[in-house]
C-alpha cells in the first residue's frame, strides 16, 4: 500500500510538473505574449520592450520558467489579470470553493442515482425498463449540456416556476448552499450526462461480474438471488466504477464550465468563460491551471480509495 | 484486467476501456497482453490472420460488419440518420436557397428578425434575421465537417503515436505515455478554450484544436493493443527475416490494430461534434456570418425566457440525432469485433 501510494504521488507530481511547463509555454505562444494582453494591441514596439524588461519576459525561457515556478510556489502568485486589474489568485480563491461545491454534489447525485440504475437495468436485463433506461442513457449522453440546462430552465423555471432562473447569486459558499431551490437545475444538469455514462457502464460491469467464476460458485454454494447480486457481484462491479469516477473528473469539471455559464452560477467555470470573451490569457492560464491541479488530486484520492476496496491492488504493488 | 477488458477494447464513452491500465495502476489478472484467455481470443475473431499474414483479409471483417449491422437495427437506423443529414447539408441548399452570408440582405428577403415560422421561413428566423432552416444546413456542414475531420486527424495521430511507443518500449513508451497522461488530466475544456482564445477560430483551427485533444485515448488503446500485437508470431517473424521497424509498425501492426481505430474514431465523432458544439455556445465556435449548430444555439439558450423554440429545437435534436447515430454505429462496429459479445 505505502509502496503504491508513493508511486502514485510520483506520478501525480510528473504530471502537475507537464502542466506547468505547457501552461508556461502557451503563455509564450501568444503574439506579443502578455505585454499586448496588458498593454492592448495598439502598444508601440519601445512599450512592449520596456514592459518586457521591467517583468524580466526578456529573460532566457528556462531562467523564466524558474522564476515562474518559484513565484508559484512560494507566492502563490498566478499572474495578474489586467482585464479585471486583480490578482488572479484572489479571483481564483474567491470562486474555486463555489465551483467545488457543485463539482462535489453534482458527483454524489450521479453516484447515487446511476449505480442503482445500472444495477435495475441488470436485473431487468433485455426487458422494456432495460431497453428504456439504455436509450435515456444514450439521449442523455448525446445532448449538450448547455441545451440541457437551457431545456430545464424553460420547463421548470419559466413554464413553471417550479426552480430559479438562475443560480443562486450568494457572496459564500454557505449563501449558496443555503438556497436549494436554485441549485436544484444546475446540479441536475451536470450530474446528467455523469449520470448516462456512469449507468451504462454500470450495467457492462454489473453484467460481466454475473458472468465470473465466483457469482458462479456463490450460487451454487446455495446463495439466493438477492445475496449473489448485492453482495458478490455488486462489490466487484463497484471497483471499476472508482476507477471511471477518477478517470471522468476531467470531464466533469469540464462540465461545470458549461454548467456555471448557462446558469450564471458564480464559480470558476463562469469566471473562465468572463475570461474567454475579453481574451484574459494571464486569467485564462490561471484557471486553467487550478482546474487541471483540482483535478490531479481528485484522481489520486480516487486511486487510493480504489486501492482500500480492491485488495488486489495492494497486495500486487507491495 | 479482470472486467472491462475484452469488450472494452475500443474507447467508446459507455466503457472506457482497460480503466485500470488508464489510471496507470499495476496490471491485475489475465488480460491479453499475456496472450492468453479471452482476450486473445478475440483478437483472433477480428481478422488477425495467425498463421502469418500480412493485413487483415477485409473480406471477412467487412462481411462480419454486414453481418452484425444487419442484426442490429438499431445501428442501421444510426447510419440512415448519418447519410441522410450530410445529404442534407450539403445538398439541401442546392433545393432551397437562401442567404446565408449577409445578414442585411437575409433580413430584407425574409420577414424579421427572431420571427417564428411562418410560410416563408418554415423554421422561423435567428436574431440576425437568417432563415433558421437555411442555416441549419449552413451551420451542419461545419458541424459534421469538423466532427469527422478532428475524429480522423486525432485517431490516425494518436494510432501511430500508441502504435509507436508500445512498439518501441522502455524509456521511450515510459516518456511517450507520461505526456498523454499530463494532457489526460487537463480538463479538456479548458484547453480548448485557451487554444481557441489564443489561435482565433476558423473550422480549420477548430478542427486542430479538437484533434489536439482527442488523439489521447486512441493513442493509449493502440498502445494496449500494440503490446500484445508485437509479441505475436508473424511480428516475430518479420522481425527475424529482417523487416524494418517502420515496416512493422505501418505493415502490420497498425493493420491488425484497425478494427479499434475505425470503432474508436468512429466514438470520436460523436465527441468532437459535442466539444464543437460546447464551443459554440461559449462564443469560440466557428464565426459569424459562418456558424455551427451549437454557435446557432447559443442565442435561443443565452435568451431562454424569451422560449424562441425554434432557434432551439431544430439545431438541438439535430446535435442529439447525429451524436447518438454514430454512438451507435460504433456499437455495432465494436460489436463485430467481439465475438463474445455477439453469442450473448
Amino acid at each position: 500500500m505505502i509502496g503504491f501510494m508513493v508511486r502514485r504521488v510520483i506520478q501525480a507530481l510528473v504530471v502537475v510538473i507537464g502542466v506547468l511547463l505547457l501552461v508556461f509555454l502557451l503563455a509564450h505562444i501568444i503574439p506579443g505574449g502578455f505585454a499586448r494582453a496588458a498593454l492592448g494591441p495598439r502598444a508601440t514596439k519601445p512599450q512592449i520592450a520596456q514592459f518586457n524588461r521591467i517583468n524580466g519576459y526578456n529573460r532566457p525561457i528556462p531562467i523564466q520558467f524558474w522564476i515562474y515556478l518559484k513565484t508559484l510556489v512560494w507566492h502563490h502568485n498566478l499572474g495578474y489579470s489586467y482585464h479585471q486589474n486583480q490578482n488572479v489568485t484572489n479571483l481564483i480563491d474567491e470562486r474555486l470553493p463555489k465551483t467545488l461545491v457543485l463539482v462535489g454534489i453534482s458527483t454524489v447525485l450521479a453516484l447515487i442515482v446511476a449505480i442503482p440504475l445500472g444495477i435495475l437495468q441488470v436485473v431487468r436485463r433485455n426487458k422494456p425498463v432495460d431497453y428504456v433506461l439504455t436509450g435515456a442513457s444514450f439521449v442523455f449522453y448525446g445532448t449538450p449540456s448547455f441545451l440541457l440546462g437551457g431545456l430545464l430552465i424553460l420547463y421548470f423555471a419559466v413554464d413553471i416556476h417550479l426552480f430559479s432562473v438562475s443560480a443562486p447569486q450568494g457572496q459564500t459558499v454557505g449563501a449558496i448552499v443555503s438556497d436549494p431551490r436554485a441549485l436544484v437545475l444546475p446540479e441536475l444538469t451536470l450530474a446528467a450526462i455523469t449520470i448516462a455514462s456512469f449507468s451504462r457502464y454500470m450495467r457492462s460491469s454489473m453484467m460481466e461480474a454475473m458472468t465470473e467464476d465466483y457469482v458462479r460458485t456463490a450460487r451454487a454454494k446455495g446463495a439466493g438471488p438477492r445475496r449473489v447480486l448485492f453482495v458478490h457481484a455488486l462489490r466487484n462491479a463497484l471497483i471499476p466504477i472508482v476507477t471511471l469516477l477518477g478517470l471522468s473528473i476531467p470531464a466533469i469539471v469540464s462540465g461545470a464550465v458549461i454548467t456555471e455559464t448557462v446558469f450564471n452560477y458564480p464559480g470558476m467555470g463562469l469566471l473562465t468563460f468572463q475570461a474567454a470573451q475579453t481574451t484574459d490569457v494571464p486569467l485564462l492560464l490561471g484557471t486553467a491551471l487550478v482546474a487541471t491541479l483540482a483535478t490531479v488530486v481528485g484522481s489520486f484520492l480516487a486511486d487510493v480509495m480504489y486501492a482500500v476496496i480492491d485488495p488486489r491492488i495492494r497486495y500486487a504493488s507491495r | 484486467m479482470p472486467a472491462g477488458d475484452e469488450r472494452d477494447a475500443t474507447g467508446s464513452p459507455w466503457s472506457d476501456t482497460p480503466l485500470v491500465e488508464q489510471a496507470g495502476l499495476p496490471f491485475i489478472g489475465p488480460g491479453p497482453n499475456l496472450g492468453m484467455g479471452r482476450g486473445g481470443a478475440d483478437h483472433d475473431g477480428v481478422g488477425t490472420t495467425p498463421e502469418g499474414g500480412e493485413v487483415v483479409s477485409s473480406g471477412g471483417m467487412f462481411l462480419q460488419i454486414v453481418r452484425v449491422f444487419r442484426e442490429r437495427k438499431l445501428a442501421v437506423a444510426g447510419l440512415a440518420v448519418i447519410v441522410l443529414m450530410i445529404l442534407f447539408c450539403w445538398l439541401g441548399p442546392v433545393f432551397y436557397h437562401t442567404n446565408q452570408t449577409n445578414a442585411q440582405q437575409a433580413l430584407v428577403s425574409s420577414t424579421a428578425s427572431n420571427s417564428p415560422p411562418n410560410a416563408q421561413n418554415p423554421l422561423g428566423t435567428d436574431n440576425a434575421g437568417f432563415d433558421v432552416l437555411g442555416r441549419l444546413m449552413f451551420g451542419g456542414k461545419n458541424s459534421l465537417l469538423v466532427g469527422l475531420a478532428a475524429a480522423v486527424l486525432g485517431t490516425t495521430f494518436g494510432a501511430l503515436y500508441g502504435a509507436i511507443s508500445g512498439f518501441f518500449g522502455g524509456w521511450i513508451d515510459a516518456l511517450m505515455m507520461r505526456i498523454v497522461d499530463t494532457l489526460l488530466s487537463i480538463p479538456f475544456l479548458f484547453l480548448l478554450i485557451v487554444l481557441a482564445v489564443i489561435f482565433h477560430p476558423s473550422v480549420i483551427v477548430l478542427i486542430l484544436i479538437i484533434a489536439l485533444v482527442s488523439w489521447l485515448v486512441p493513442a493509449r488503446l493502440i498502445r494496449g493493443e500494440t503490446l500484445t500485437l508485437r509479441v505475436r508470431e508473424y511480428v516475430q517473424a518479420v522481425r527475424a527475416m529482417g523487416g524494418t521497424r517502420r515496416r512493422i509498425v505501418l505493415r502490420h501492426i497498425v493493420p491488425n490494430a484497425i478494427g479499434t481505430i475505425v470503432v474508436n474514431a468512429t466514438f470520436q465523432v460523436a465527441d468532437a461534434i459535442l466539444l464543437l458544439a460546447a464551443l459554440g455556445f461559449l462564443g469560440l465556435g466557428v464565426q459569424p456570418p459562418q456558424t455551427d449548430w451549437g454557435t446557432m444555439l447559443t442565442y435561443g439558450i443565452t435568451d431562454i425566457t424569451a422560449n424562441y423554440w425554434w432557434q432551439i429545437y431544430p439545431a438541438g435534436i439535430a446535435i442529439v440525432l447525429v451524436v447518438v447515430a454514430f454512438n451507435f454505429v460504433g456499437d455495432a462496429l465494436r460489436d463485430s469485433l467481439e465475438v463474445r459479445l455477439q453469442q450473448r
